[in-house]
């Protein structure tokens, strides 16, 4: 059962970001930018983790999962050390993601021809 | 011929094609759907390998990204994106998809001023702005712990 809604609250997000292609003039770096902040929000406002429960990766695998990382690493980081906390908390709940994203890129760079985009 | 703001959009409205807008969200929904149900299946598998909720996700995104790297490379990601849009572009493959097309495609540029500097085009201001705000929540929540007492 937990696969079906992964399905489904997955897909129903990214459609969230389809209405926003075709009924908008956003670009995909805004999108993907809106999805962060949103994540953040949700996040902030107690919404992400209920809706994780629900879903798991079909809440975690888009953006706002991404979001919701670094909120989340704001909080724990400012519970135990304080005001420091609000600069070290994102990024370093963010690190595994990016390092392997970038690392994946530079590889790719070495390996990989450029192509015709189409 | 004088033509105002208004009257120009009407008319770049009936000259453009109608966009075909439930098949993109039908082909968005199954697309992104499926990348999830992926994920999902992967966060399963290291969960009951034993692994804490946040090692699995970690490791979930890892993979995720790992396989959208080789498939970029490979030149099939386009190919599913231009089908698939949104689906495509919000799960965390599109954000690693992001990364990796420019790199490779730059790679002419040299390491530095193409690889190094290009593969950050949209994951630049994602990681600015998902900072920036985690920043403002943070003090915020340092605020109303101060204001509860907590």
């Amino acid at each position: 059962m937990h696969y079906f809604n992964a399905f489904w609250v997955g897909g129903a997000v990214c459609v969230i970001g389809q209405l926003l292609i075709d009924r908008t003039k956003l670009t995909p770096a805004r999108i993907l930018v809106c999805y962060v902040v949103s994540g953040v929000v949700l996040s902030a406002l107690g919404l992400f983790a209920p809706l994780a429960e629900f879903a798991g990766a079909g809440a975690t695998v888009p953006l706002i999962g991404f979001g919701n990382l670094l909120a989340e690493g704001v909080k724990t980081a400012v519970d135990e050390h304080g005001l420091i906390g609000v600069l070290t908390g994102g990024l370093s709940a963010a690190s595994g993601g990016v390092t392997v994203a970038l690392s994946a890129g530079f590889l790719a760079s070495l390996i990989a021809k450029s192509r015709d985009q189409n | 011929m004088r033509t105002d703001a208004v009257k120009y959009d009407r008319m770049r409205k009936d000259a453009s094609p109608p966009s075909p807008i439930i098949k993109d969200c039908l082909c968005a929904f199954f697309s992104g759907g499926a990348i999830c149900l992926v994920g999902e299946i992967l966060r399963t598998a290291f969960l009951s390998a034993g692994l804490e909720q946040k090692d699995a996700a970690l490791l979930t995104s890892a993979c995720l990204i790992a396989l959208s790297a080789l498939t970029t490379a490979l030149g099939w990601y386009q190919k599913l994106a231009a089908h698939a849009g949104a689906g495509t572009l919000v799960p965390i493959t599109g954000f690693a998809n992001s990364i990796v097309s420019p790199a490779v495609e730059f790679r002419s540029e040299g390491l530095v001023p193409g690889v190094g500097a290009k593969m950050f085009i949209i994951a630049g201001p994602v990681i600015v702005y998902g900072t920036l705000a985690s920043v403002v929540w943070g003090i915020l929540y340092f605020l109303s712990k101060l204001w509860i007492g907590g």
